[in-house]
């Protein structure tokens, strides 16, 4: 199983790069930030300024009437504009901020000569100089924080979010192995390259996407292993004659649901049933559809279920942010799932 | 236990392959001899109520019903027989058989492990059966002797459960049952299943399809719950009438 390289254009979109984005001005903490930074910049104006510490108060107070209307007509704009400003390429984003920063001051000091007068407000060049020198340190400072912290934020996540496969599953597994060592020496072959198969991908780097076919073929590979151990009680449908196999998903997306398809819809029916697997792309999306026989137990809470799902849902976000979804129910005795990934068709090779 | 001649043995796992490699190791033992397998609790409460082996193998994780209550239900036989945990992976259990010197072993087992065990296996005590009720807090089956059998009772087909005395009257569609419990512990055990509608009776929720208002020769009016499947009603208390009406409306 090698991995696929994705092509540049694709990687730029789908992970941004730490460091090569405007900070998220639809944050509260970020917005925080600027307000707090442009008044200590005030401050320290005000107190080089000042003749004495009488009159720092006043001096505040004078610097305010231009900075305050300024900060948070900016703000309002960026928090306004931003859903457009993300798209647009960093240099052009901080362009973008910086010429937003500089209407608002326009707009400010104009009204300010309508309502005081023009001689006691400065210059309007030099509150543009000094509102693009405020705007450069600012975006400079969010993006050597974000460079501090995004790469060690991200690895984090993505180790700790990396479907972990049931330990239950793995001794099982071996159990299953072992009572047909003797009996059939064959099918235990295959079960523990299908094994070897499955952890090399569980212990792998899983950061980068893989193409559908792959993950298909590790499905199938996990499915014949627990088919060893629950034989004819798992039966599995599949639908996915339609599917482009080279479409682009994180590694261990479908796996982990098979599984908690099996471990919360098969392995509690004495007599089995059946998994539903049924893929198709649609509008530029690959749509995923899982279902599993689903015993109503209301004293039994389902914490594990839960906590995959919501590891592949924070996986999607990561990967695709608002683009992909995850949804679950339950309707007439199964237990469905809907995954819905964008379309990406990768580079095969 | 005492080892006479022959220890016999039953298997319980839901899945063949365990069950089969299980087999394979007993076999390499002289002094055991494999009674029959199961491959549900319910099953092999059945199968160990009717042969009485000395020990039982039990896998932990099982459809219909788990290991641990089936261990339960065990217990209440004449002639309870010891058992032997076996699980594949479960840290929460394992720790608590620790803690309490139950016997388990986690698969893949060892034929060396498996026999220390079979020789120290023995009844569980009392205060180890105790510690197994936090693993399992609520059964899927009441169990109930009748004439030296062993019958099990889903729970979820129990319409009513009423206190008579000594016992309850516990009923299905089909029949009347006694069994030995306490509405109370069952009221815990099965948090909102069962309605309290009387001081002595808890009603299924599922069961319950309306009320009806009844006068009697004094003048008084009671309510009276209609069920489904059987045509007794159930007299509701003043101060449970409100749980009813709730229940109805959502």
């Amino acid at each position: 199983m090698t991995s696929i390289k994705q092509n540049p254009s694709f990687a730029v979109s789908v992970f941004r790069e730490p460091g090569q984005h405007l900070p998220n001005l639809h944050n509260l903490g970020v917005c925080l930030r600027i307000l707090l930074m442009v008044n200590l910049m005030a401050l320290i104006a005000a107190l080089l300024t000042a003749p004495g510490p009488g009159q720092i108060p006043q001096k505040m107070l004078e610097f305010s009437v231009i900075l305050q209307p300024v900060l948070l007509l900016s703000l309002l704009l960026f928090y306004l504009l931003y859903p457009w400003l993300r798209k647009l390429h960093y240099y052009a984003g901080v362009a973008m901020v910086i010429a937003i920063t500089l209407s608002a001051t326009w707009m400010v000091q104009q009204t300010c000569i309508y309502l005081l007068g023009a001689e006691s407000v400065s210059p309007l060049l030099r509150l543009w100089l000094i509102a693009s020198i405020i705007c450069l340190l600012a975006l400079d400072y969010f993006r050597l924080r974000e460079r501090a912290l995004s790469p060690a934020i991200n690895e984090a996540r993505m180790q700790a979010l990396q479907a972990r496969i049931r330990p239950h599953f793995l001794f099982n597994c071996i159990n299953a192995v072992l009572s047909i060592v003797r009996s059939d020496p064959r099918r235990a072959e295959t079960a523990l390259e299908d094994m070897a198969d499955l952890f090399r991908v569980l212990m792998a780097d899983n950061r980068e996407l893989v193409p559908l076919a792959q993950e298909l073929a590790l499905c199938r590979q996990y499915l014949a292993l627990e088919k060893l151990r629950l034989e004819e009680r798992l039966q599995i449908n599949w639908q996915i004659e339609q599917v482009p196999p080279d479409a682009l998903m994180p590694p261990l997306i479908l796996q982990p649901l098979l599984e908690n398809a099996v471990y919360h819809g098969i392995e509690p029916m004495p007599e089995g049933g059946t998994v539903n697997i049924h893929i198709e792309v649609k509008n530029k999306a690959v749509y995923i559809h899982l279902s599993n026989p689903y015993l109503p137990q209301k004293h039994q809470l389902h914490h594990g279920n839960r906590m995959a799902l919501n590891n592949i849902r924070e996986r999607l976000m990561l990967y695709f942010d608002a683009e992909a979804r995850l949804s679950s129910d339950c309707r007439n005795g199964r237990y469905q799932v809907e995954m819905v990934i964008p379309y990406h068709p990768g580079a095969t090779r | 236990m005492p080892i006479t001649n022959e220890i016999t043995v039953l298997i319980a796992d839901d899945e063949a392959p365990a069950r089969n490699r299980l087999r394979e190791l007993l076999d390499q033992i002289p002094t055991v001899r494999v009674l029959g397998e199961a491959k549900n609790g319910v099953e092999l409460v059945n199968l160990a109520a009717e042969i009485s082996p000395l020990l039982i193998l039990l896998d932990i994780h099982m459809p219909k019903m788990n290991g641990i209550e089936a261990a339960r239900h065990l217990q209440t036989l004449a002639d309870p027989p010891a058992i032997i945990f076996t699980t594949a992976y479960d840290s929460y259990a394992a720790k608590a058989f620790e803690i309490n010197a139950l016997d388990y072993l986690l698969k893949p087992i060892r034929l060396e492990r498996l026999q220390t065990a079979i020789n120290k296996a023995s009844k569980l005590s009392r205060i180890q059966l105790a510690a197994l009720q936090p693993l399992q807090q609520t059964r899927s089956h009441f169990n109930v002797l009748e004439h030296g059998r062993m019958l099990l009772i889903p729970v979820s087909e129990v319409i009513y459960l009423r206190a008579e005395q000594k016992y309850l009257t516990l009923r299905t569609k089909a029949r009347e049952y006694l069994i030995e419990d306490s509405l109370t512990a069952i009221e815990q055990e099965f948090d909102q299943h069962f309605l309290r509608l009387h001081r002595n009776c808890l009603v299924a929720q599922e069961f319950i399809t309306g009320y009806e208002r009844c006068h009697d020769n004094h003048g008084d009016h009671h309510y009276v719950a209609l069920l489904r499947d059987v045509p007794e009603t159930i007299a509701v208390s003043r101060r449970q009438q409100h749980l009813l009406k709730e229940r109805l409306r959502g």
